[in-house]
C-alpha cells in the first residue's frame, strides 16, 4: 500500500502538510465506517484506500461491515433502483427484513467511534441506535438521489433526519432536509493498481490475456452488469458507429456482494451482443484492477453511458489517464466533464453514436479533451482533496453553526 | 516587529437545498441565502480551476450564460468587478440590481429538470502553516513554499470574508517593515483575473525587486 510520501511528487508536499495539520485536530476522535461490502463497487474502493491514509495521519478510523442474507440484499438492490428513480415500492414484509436485518446489526456492532461514519442505504436504520448510545452521526449517500421514488425517499428520511448530517456527491441530490448536507465528490486514488502508470507492455499483456485485438479502434465502457449503467444503449450506439468505422466495443465490469442482479443482466448483454467477434462483454473478478486500468489505457475513447449515476469514478480514472470520455449528463458525471473542453456529455444513444463517430476521426480533438479532463481530475477529484473534505466534515461536527472556523 | 504567521484555508461545502430554475428563482434565492453563499459562488472558481485561463468568474453569470443562454446578462455579471465589491452585501446588491433590471424588460426562461442552479453555501477553516517570515527574504522564501489555499487565505479571504480593508501581505508590509510602495503596489494587482500560482509568481517578483534594489542602495 502506498504511503503518503509517495504522493508528494503527484500533489505537492503543501498538500501532504495541510492534511497532517488537520488530521492534528481529530486527535483522540474514532471515526467509525459502516458499509454494507468489503469488495465491489465504489465504496468498498474508496474505504480501502482511504483508512490506511487516515491511519497514516494520525486518525483513528475503523470499518465495520453490516451482515444480511440473500433476502436482505434483494430488497437493498430494490431500494437503491427506487432511489434512483424506479417506480419500486416497498411490502411490509420487505421493510421488516430491512429493519429486522438493521437492528440485529446495531445488537453486533461494538460501537466503538465518536462519529458514526455509515455509508449507503444499506445501514441507514443504524442510526435507531443513537438514542441509546449518542455519538455524532453522518450518512453519506454515494448515488444519485436527484429523483428518488417519493415512497421510498419518505422511508428513508425519517432516518437521514436522526443524522447530524448527510453528505452528498452532487448539488442535484440536495434535498429539503433540517440537517446540514456536505457536498463532498468521491475521489480516485492515483497511486491504486487502477490508476497507476502502466508500460506498454503491461497493457498489451492484458489485451493479449484477454484476447483482444490492441490495434483496432476500441471503444471502452468500465461498470457493474446494471440495468442504470445501459449496457444495451451501448452497443446500440456501437452498432452505430460501426458502419462507418472498423471499431471494437469492450463492455467489462465485476459483481458486488451487495448487487444480486448483476448476474441477469450480465447474461442479457451476452445476448445482446450475439455473436460479434467485435464485442468483447468481460465479467471480471473482484482483483481484477491491472486489467481495468489496462483496458482503459489501451482504448480509444471510453464511455459511460449511465441512466443514473451516483457519481462515476470510472470517468475521472479515464481522464486521469488523459482519455476522451463520452458520458451521460447524468449524476455526478457534469461535476468532471465540462462538454467540448474536457470531455463529452450525451443525453441519447444517437447523441452518443455521434460523438463516438466525431471522436474516432478527430484524434487531436480527442486527445485534447483527455488532457484537458486529467487536468481537472488532477485539481479536484484525487484521494487528497476526498480526505481533507472528510476531516474538515468530522472537524464540523464539533464547531455548529460557524461559517468561519478558526483551528 | 511583529512576525508575519502564514495561515491557510480550507473549505467544506455545504448543500443548502435551494435551487433556481429562472432569473425570477435566482433573484430570489440571492435575496434570502447567507453571505456564505454568494461568497461561494463569487470566489470558489479561483482556488478550483487553476488551469483555466482565462476562468469562469463566478457561478451567476456561467449559469446565466451557459446554462439559460442570457448572453447579455451573463456578460453583464460575468463583468462585475469583483475588486470593486470587497463587501459581500454590496456584491449581493449589485448582482440583484442586475437581475432586477433584467426582469423589468424580459420574459422568464424556464431551464429543464436537471439544469437548475444550486445555492451552495462555504464554510472556512483557518489554520497555522509551518511557515512565518520576519523580514522580506524569509517572507518571499515562504511565499515560494506555502499552498496556494494560504495565498488564497491572505489576499481574498481577509478582504472579502473578514473584511479588513487591505489584504494581509499589504498590511504586514506597511504596519511591520515600513514598506509602504511594496504594500501599494501587491494592493494594485488585480487579484481576480489571474491564476493562484500566477499571482504568487507576481508577488514573489515584486518582493525580489524591493530586495534587490535594496541591496544595491545599500552597496553604493
Amino acid at each position: 500500500m502506498p504511503k503518503l510520501a509517495d504522493y508528494e511528487p503527484i500533489l505537492g508536499s503543501q498538500v501532504i502538510e495541510e492534511l497532517f495539520l488537520l488530521a492534528e485536530r481529530l486527535q483522540g476522535k474514532t471515526i467509525q465506517n459502516i458499509n454494507s461490502t468489503s469488495v465491489g463497487g465504489g465504496v468498498a474502493e474508496i474505504l480501502n484506500r482511504m483508512i490506511p491514509l487516515l491511519h497514516e495521519l494520525g486518525v483513528d478510523a475503523r470499518w465495520d461491515l453490516i451482515k444480511g442474507g440473500e433476502a436482505f440484499f434483494n430488497v437493498t438492490k430494490r431500494m437503491h433502483n427506487a432511489l434512483h428513480g424506479a417506480e419500486v415500492d416497498l411490502s411490509p414484509s420487505e421493510i421488516e427484513i430491512f429493519l429486522s436485518t438493521n437492528q440485529e446489526n446495531a445488537g453486533m456492532i461494538n460501537w466503538s467511534g465518536d462519529i458514526v461514519f455509515i455509508h449507503d442505504p444499506q445501514p441507514i436504520a443504524l442510526v435507531e441506535k443513537r438514542k441509546e448510545i449518542g455519538r455524532n452521526w453522518v450518512w453519506r449517500c454515494h448515488i444519485d438521489f436527484s429523483s428518488p421514488h417519493p415512497p421510498v425517499w419518505e422511508f428513508l428520511r425519517g432516518f437521514i433526519e436522526q443524522y447530524d448530517a448527510a453528505v452528498f456527491s452532487a448539488p442535484a441530490f440536495a434535498r429539503q432536509l433540517p440537517i446540514r448536507q456536505a457536498l463532498i465528490s468521491p475521489s480516485i486514488d492515483p497511486l491504486s493498481e487502477k490508476n497507476r502508470e502502466l508500460s506498454q507492455k503491461e497493457i498489451l499483456s492484458v489485451f493479449e490475456k484477454l484476447k483482444i485485438d490492441p490495434e483496432m479502434p476500441t471503444l471502452t465502457q468500465i461498470s457493474r452488469f446494471d440495468y442504470l449503467k445501459d449496457p444495451f444503449g451501448v452497443i446500440n450506439a456501437y452498432k452505430q458507429v460501426k458502419r462507418y468505422i472498423d471499431c471494437q466495443l469492450i463492455l467489462a465490469g465485476g459483481g458486488a456482494v451487495d448487487d444480486p442482479e448483476g448476474n441477469l443482466v450480465y447474461q442479457q448483454v451476452l445476448e445482446k451482443a450475439g455473436n460479434d467477434p467485435n464485442i468483447h462483454v468481460l465479467l471480471l473478478p473482484p482483483s481484477s484492477d491491472l486489467e481495468i486500468n489496462a483496458l482503459q489505457r489501451g482504448s480509444t475513447v471510453i464511455l459511460q453511458k449511465s441512466l443514473r449515476e451516483g457519481f462515476g469514478l470510472t470517468i475521472a480514472e479515464a481522464l486521469w489517464k488523459k482519455k476522451p470520455v463520452v458520458a451521460s449528463a447524468v449524476g455526478g458525471i457534469p461535476l468532471q466533464i465540462t462538454h467540448k473542453y474536457s470531455g463529452i456529455l450525451t443525453y441519447t444513444v444517437d447523441g452518443t453514436a455521434f460523438w463516438l463517430r466525431q471522436l474516432l476521426q478527430s484524434p487531436e480533438f480527442a486527445q485534447k479533451l483527455g488532457d484537458n479532463g486529467y487536468q481537472h481530475i488532477h485539481q479536484n477529484f484525487l484521494i487528497s482533496r476526498h480526505i481533507k473534505d472528510y476531516l474538515l466534515l468530522f472537524i464540523s461536527l464539533y464547531h455548529p453553526g460557524e461559517e468561519v472556523v478558526y483551528l | 516587529m511583529p512576525t508575519f504567521h502564514f495561515n491557510t484555508r480550507r473549505n467544506l461545502l455545504e448543500l443548502t437545498g435551494l435551487k433556481a430554475r429562472n432569473i425570477k428563482e435566482l433573484l430570489e434565492g440571492l435575496r434570502s441565502v447567507p453571505r456564505s453563499v454568494i461568497y461561494y459562488h463569487t470566489h470558489h472558481y479561483l482556488q478550483q480551476h487553476q488551469y483555466l485561463y482565462p476562468e469562469p468568474p463566478n457561478d451567476f453569470a456561467y449559469w446565466v450564460r451557459e446554462v439559460l443562454g442570457e448572453k447579455q446578462l451573463g456578460e453583464e455579471l460575468f463583468a462585475i468587478d469583483l475588486c470593486q465589491f470587497p463587501d459581500l452585501e454590496r456584491l449581493r446588491d449589485r448582482i440583484i440590481a442586475l437581475l432586477e433590471k433584467y426582469l423589468e424588460k424580459n420574459n422568464l426562461i424556464t431551464v429543464h429538470p436537471g439544469a437548475e442552479f444550486h445555492f451552495i453555501r462555504s464554510i472556512s477553516f483557518v489554520f497555522p502553516t509551518l511557515y512565518q517570515a520576519d523580514n522580506l527574504a524569509e517572507f518571499v522564501q515562504a511565499l515560494k513554499k506555502v499552498s496556494i489555499h494560504s495565498l488564497y487565505f491572505h489576499i481574498f479571504e481577509a478582504t472579502v470574508r473578514l473584511g479588513k480593508n487591505e489584504n494581509d501581505f499589504s498590511r504586514w508590509l506597511r504596519e511591520s517593515l515600513h514598506e509602504d510602495g511594496l504594500a501599494d503596489r501587491i494592493t494594485r494587482l488585480d487579484p481576480y483575473t489571474q491564476t493562484m500560482e500566477g499571482l504568487r509568481n507576481r508577488i514573489c517578483s515584486l518582493v525580489e525587486a524591493r530586495i534587490k534594489d535594496i541591496n544595491n542602495a545599500q552597496a553604493r
